[in-house]
């Protein structure tokens, strides 16, 4: 699509296409290396680094005692008693685990799509998706209880003589949980070792020669590596996709399984992954505006980018929106009287504000991207990427908590408000992922800088070279 | 195993790609068949001239991914069959259904597993030491912005002074002697 309010002399604007570009011109393979390695390479990490790193630590901190106090009293501490017994942990399970969504869906579906404007956000939107199913998946082995036992979920031979219960939606999950973390760190690793070489050959220190030298496994380019290097990631990608859309549906059947109102739906599987995507983007956008306006990397994450995140957002917005209205279509279509109630609690129960709030942040406000203009906006577009993770939190809180609070027997009702331990445990990941980020942007490439040579002009082969004899084929 | 040692080839250093796949596809054409390129993203057209032209990586990826849903699905029908059979409101024990979901994902796994380490081995890595890194410039170059051809010296046609001439007829920037 054209964008027809960008100035004709502007030079980030294609005069062909009228189309921002993806990379700005004038980069040479040179320069794109250099842009990108001198961030992991100086000597002088900056300043404003080391305050986010500090800040970030902080909050690792208090999530420590969080998890230790909950190790040494139970989960007592939280808020979750029948008749809410999922509370907290499982919204935020579901939240970073969606969050991650949008990682594999830049690198993965988009390279099966030859979308080539994800290639300078997919390492670090890989990076994301490691780090939010470590978030993720912290949260259901800390509600079991008895988390030392959460090895059990496994299938092993033990002098128990017990094996898992291949029946249950929540055995499903642990093997498309931990397969996603795997192939997710798979993915990202592989697609690192090209750059980790030229961190291994540019890098002035011992230090960093050898590590860096290390990880890149002796990596020389040779063309015969990278077409099995090629291969490999397209296969990866084409197996990452039909993860990605396995990982949060069998998260949503560990709802649509059971028989709560409000849960035991069809619809869950495609409008979870749907609202995977969309949080997942926010939180892409969340990450790179800052980091872009910090490193000046505006040359490589530029207008285009944002851009076409705002329109993913706005198409899985509109998934999610569908999601919802079929919600409320089938409570009063299934003539069930309990999914009635279930509806009218959810909306103008003692928790409703939750759901409005949902439906402001996730519905209402995210129609403001049809405007061109807006999308292009940096400022506002970080501003809705922050609204829009919000709004998928209140989702899943509505989900968990509403359907819960209030079932079928009005005898076991009760209510659910978060303790200060659950308010401390969730702020606390959000500083281990921070952490993690802070790590990964020093330490490694976050933007794949073979992947970025690639897209420059000169990179093509042309067909007719300068004559010098053909010797035959 | 004795180090070898002695002249390991000739590699010829040029500025783009095109120079190189033009360079590439003379030396096959001349008879060398034991040359590699280096170059510092994937370049097709290079594996293409040196007669490169399929890989094994998906056959492979194949294997581990049929390989992890016979593991998966028959893990959880011993189980459920015959190693601890539960009773769950007389359904059958071989409710193959509910087993298709982690026998799914070991399909990924295994076949993702494969794809990446198997991809490793099939190009010889994790392999630290390598006579090409020897070429004073190649550290400089291949993994930054030039494009590097080797041809080596246990091919049968080459032959130091002929090679040398040869690669230096193609227009490169330098041709240096890589030691093993």
């Amino acid at each position: 699509m054209a964008t027809k309010d960008a100035p004709v002399n502007n030079p980030m604007v294609d005069p062909v296409t009228g189309e921002y570009r993806v990379i700005a011109p004038g980069h040479s393979f040179k320069s794109v290396t250099e842009e990108v390695s001198r961030i992991v390479l100086t000597s002088h990490t900056p300043l404003g680094w080391w305050f986010g790193f500090m800040v970030a630590g902080t909050v690792v901190g208090i999530l420590t005692i969080c998890v230790t106090w909950l190790f040494l009293k139970g989960v007592g501490i939280w808020a979750v008693t029948i008749p809410v017994a999922w509370g907290f942990a499982i919204v935020e399970f579901v939240w970073w685990i969606g969050i991650g969504h949008a990682g594999t869906l830049i690198s993965a579906i988009l390279l099966l799509f030859k979308q080539g404007w994800r290639n300078s956000i997919n390492r670090f939107a890989e990076a994301m998706t490691i780090f939010a199913v470590i978030c993720a998946a912290m949260f259901p082995v800390l509600h079991l209880g008895r988390p030392w036992l959460g090895y059990w979920l496994f299938p092993y031979p033990n002098t128990m003589n017990y094996w898992p219960q291949f029946r249950s939606p929540l055995m499903w999950d642990v093997f498309a949980v931990s397969t996603y973390g795997t192939i997710s760190v798979v993915f990202w690793y592989i697609g690192m070792i090209p750059d980790l070489g030229t961190l291994r050959d540019r890098s002035q220190t011992k230090v960093g020669q050898f590590f860096y030298g290390l990880l890149a496994v002796g990596w020389r380019g040779s063309v015969r590596h990278w077409v099995r290097y090629e291969t490999s990631s397209l296969l990866l990608a084409g197996l990452a996709t039909p993860l990605v859309l396995s990982v949060h549906s069998v998260i949503s059947l560990d709802f649509s399984v059971a028989l709560m109102p409000g849960w035991h739906t069809t619809i869950f599987p495609p409008y979870f992954v749907a609202g995977a995507i969309y949080s997942g983007f926010a939180m892409v956008l969340t990450l790179a505006i800052p980091i872009r306006k910090f490193y000046h990397l505006e040359d490589l994450i530029t207008i285009r980018h944002i851009d076409n995140c705002n329109k993913v957002m706005l198409a899985t917005g509109l998934i999610v929106a569908y999601g919802y209205s079929t919600e409320v279509f089938m409570a009063w279509y299934s003539a069930s009287h309990w999914e009635y109630f279930m509806m009218w609690n959810r909306m103008f129960g003692p928790m409703g504000w939750s759901y409005w709030t949902l439906i402001t942040c996730n519905i209402a406000l995210p129609q403001l991207l049809w405007s061109r203009k807006l999308r292009k906006n940096v400022g506002f577009t970080f501003l809705m990427a922050l609204i829009i993770n919000t709004g998928m939190y209140f989702e899943r809180f509505v989900i968990v908590v509403t359907s819960l609070t209030r079932d079928y027997l009005p005898s076991s009702w009760g209510t659910y408000r978060a303790t200060k331990w659950d308010y401390g445990t969730f702020f606390g990941t959000l500083g281990l992922f921070t952490f993690l980020f802070f790590l990964f942007i020093r330490f490694l490439p976050m933007i794949p800088m073979s992947e970025l040579r690639m897209m420059l002009p000169q990179a093509r082969v042309r067909e007719k070279a300068e004559p010098i004899p053909e010797a035959g084929d | 195993m004795p180090l070898p040692e002695g002249l390991y080839g000739l590699m010829a250093e040029f500025e783009s790609p095109t120079q190189l796949v033009r360079a590439a596809k003379a030396a096959h054409g001349a008879g060398y068949r034991r040359m590699d390129c280096y170059t510092p993203y994937p370049v097709e057209e290079a594996a293409e001239a040196i007669g490169f032209h399929r890989d094994e990586v998906s056959l492979v990826t194949l294997i581990g991914g049929l390989l992890g849903l016979a593991a998966m699905f028959g893990l959880e029908a011993w189980i459920s069959v015959w190693a601890f059979p539960l009773n769950i409101a007389g359904r059958p024990y071989y409710s193959w259904p509910a087993f298709v979901v982690p026998a799914y994902e070991w399909t990924i796994l295994w076949s993702g597993l494969s794809a990446a380490f198997g991809m490793l081995a099939l190009c010889g890595l994790p392999k630290l030491y390598h006579p090409v890194f020897n070429a004073p410039n190649f550290r400089n170059g291949a993994t930054t912005d030039k494009f590097f051809l080797c041809l080596e010296s246990t091919d049968p046609k080459f032959e130091a002074g002929e090679t040398r001439s040869f690669l230096e007829g193609q227009a490169p920037i330098s041709v240096v002697e890589v030691e093993y």
